[in-house]
């Protein structure tokens, strides 16, 4: 009697505990989401100040530093258009066209390698190195983090606690385009 | 910590005994003052122990990056812990010429990370991002906060045994005197447990040593894995140890109190080279070419990519 009775605190004691993990799993996921968000806007506000800062030495690129400041106007308004999962589709695609439009300026910096000594452009470089590196590992942490919870919800003895969670499977980031996937040209003939 | 204050509990209570059973007072106030002390010097020695080894070393904190080369820390540092889902560490540079790295603190909500000169010289921003994605790997496993409490630990017994040593010093006359009074019937058993009892007192820092050195190693091989996991990139930590390892200058600013918390041995000790056993048990790093092929190992896919012909 005294037996079953240990069995039964020791069920309802693991009960728990895997009721906290998913729990604590699923709240990290939403943060992590939420986390590239962040790193989008710090994206969406830095972009104006480091354009100005190197406008007067690039004059020469103007085209490139506005399709820059298009983008990522366009970004803005989309992101402040609606952020429900209708609209995600448009800003991931909006996110998108910024990075292409940033990815060209850094290939635009490398072509002038006497520009890079110039202080504000060396740092514009860094800046937005790091920023992009920054949505990058954001994403990455949101794929782990997704990961780990979907692994957790689906395992075996986990399974049976999952309903009680309302736990339900979390989507990885993907790319949406397929022509992203595509190996990127870089021309460097023509100067 | 709890094993310590017990330790340092048995110690005092015993010295109590020894000296009760010598005529002394029957009131254990050595074993009580020993354990306060105990406590009192661990939770200090805890709590101070990361300045304390930051300044030793003679680190300065980045609080506003001047250099283009500090500013690339601070982004690297800030990129990192994002892919690691820590709050960011405060940052601290090491003059020092030889490559180097370590972390401390309590835990990654209160967590210091420290590179020297030398580092940021020689590594690109590749290599700087798989060294702190070491760092931090050892941030999140807590590492920082054993390492912090076994130094702190090794502190207070040693400070302890000093202390212990003058006193029984000055006690030692007494002892003499009393002898000739003695119980003789207690002889042969007072004697082993005065023979055990000084044994613990000399071999409480070994112990506490040998302890630190031997997580030290496995911690060591987690902490690469884990940088290889932020980065999704382990040839770059590969190429950063081949860099480290290749400039031989030990590292003067860290002494060897701070040693196990590197990511490369700054004394440059040769133990650190030896596998099994007595490696494990004396060296506080594993061997740099065990580590750099383990890493390599990991990259074989993007290696044998670019071994291919174009």
């Amino acid at each position: 009697m005294l037996v079953l009775l240990a069995l039964a605190v020791i069920v309802v004691v693991w009960m728990i505990a895997a009721y906290n993990g998913l729990i604590s799993l699923k709240n990290q996921t939403v943060n992590a989401f939420k986390q590239i968000d962040v790193q989008l806007k710090r994206r969406h506000d830095l972009i104006p100040n480091l354009v100005n800062a190197v406008k007067g030495a690039m004059d020469f690129e103007k085209s490139t530093l506005e399709a820059v400041i298009q983008a990522r106007n366009q970004a803005v308004k989309v992101n402040a258009a609606g952020t429900g999962p209708q609209d995600v589709k448009q800003i991931s695609q909006a996110e998108n066209a910024l990075s292409g439009a940033l990815s060209r300026l850094l290939v635009t910096v490398e072509r002038y390698p006497e520009l890079k000594a110039t202080g504000n452009v060396g740092q514009l470089q860094e800046e937005l190195t790091s920023t992009e590196n920054r949505i990058a590992f954001a994403r990455q942490l949101y794929n782990d983090t997704a990961t780990q919870y979907n692994t957790k919800q689906q395992q075996f003895p986990t399974t049976l606690v999952a309903g009680l969670a309302h736990a339900e499977r979390a989507d990885l980031w993907e790319i949406e385009d397929q022509a992203e996937r595509a190996v990127p040209q870089v021309d460097l003939t023509s100067r | 910590m709890i094993g310590f204050v017990l330790f340092f509990a048995w110690l005092g209570f015993g010295g109590d005994y020894v000296w009760s059973l010598y005529g002394g007072h029957p009131f254990p106030l050595l074993g009580i003052v020993l354990t306060v002390g105990a406590i009192i010097t661990a939770r200090v020695a805890y709590q101070t122990g990361p300045e304390k080894v930051l300044w030793s070393t003679g680190a300065h904190e980045v609080i506003d990056p001047q250099t283009d080369a500090e500013r690339q820390l601070v982004n690297v540092v800030e990129e990192m812990s994002i892919a690691a889902g820590l709050p960011r560490p405060r940052i601290w540079i090491v003059p020092d010429e030889d490559p180097n790295a370590f972390a401390t603190g309590h835990g990654p909500g209160d967590s210091h990370i420290a590179v020297t000169q030398g580092l940021l010289r020689i590594c690109n921003r590749e290599e700087l991002q798989a060294v702190i994605g070491h760092e931090l790997g050892h941030v999140k496993n807590f590492d920082v906060r054993l390492m912090t409490m076994l130094a702190a630990l090794v502190g207070a017994v040693l400070l302890a045994r000093d202390g212990m040593g003058r006193m029984m010093g000055g006690r030692g006359s007494r002892f003499g005197r009393v002898e000739e009074e003695g119980k003789k019937g207690a002889g042969p058993l007072l004697a082993i447990v005065l023979a055990l009892w000084l044994i613990s007192w000399v071999l409480a820092p070994l112990v506490t040593q040998l302890l630190a050195l031997a997580v030290s190693r496995r911690r060591e091989y987690l902490a690469d894995d884990m940088s290889a996991q932020f980065t999704r990139n382990p040839l770059a930590l590969a190429s950063a140890l081949e860099k480290i390892e290749g400039a031989a200058a030990p590292t003067t600013a860290i002494t060897s109190g701070a040693a196990h918390l590197c990511i490369a041995d700054p004394l440059g000790r040769r133990f650190t080279n030896h596998e099994g056993w007595l490696g494990d048990v004396f060296a506080t790093h594993p061997p740099m070419g065990k580590r750099i092929a383990i890493l390599k190992g990991m990259g074989y896919a993007q290696l044998k990519k670019a071994a291919q012909p174009q």
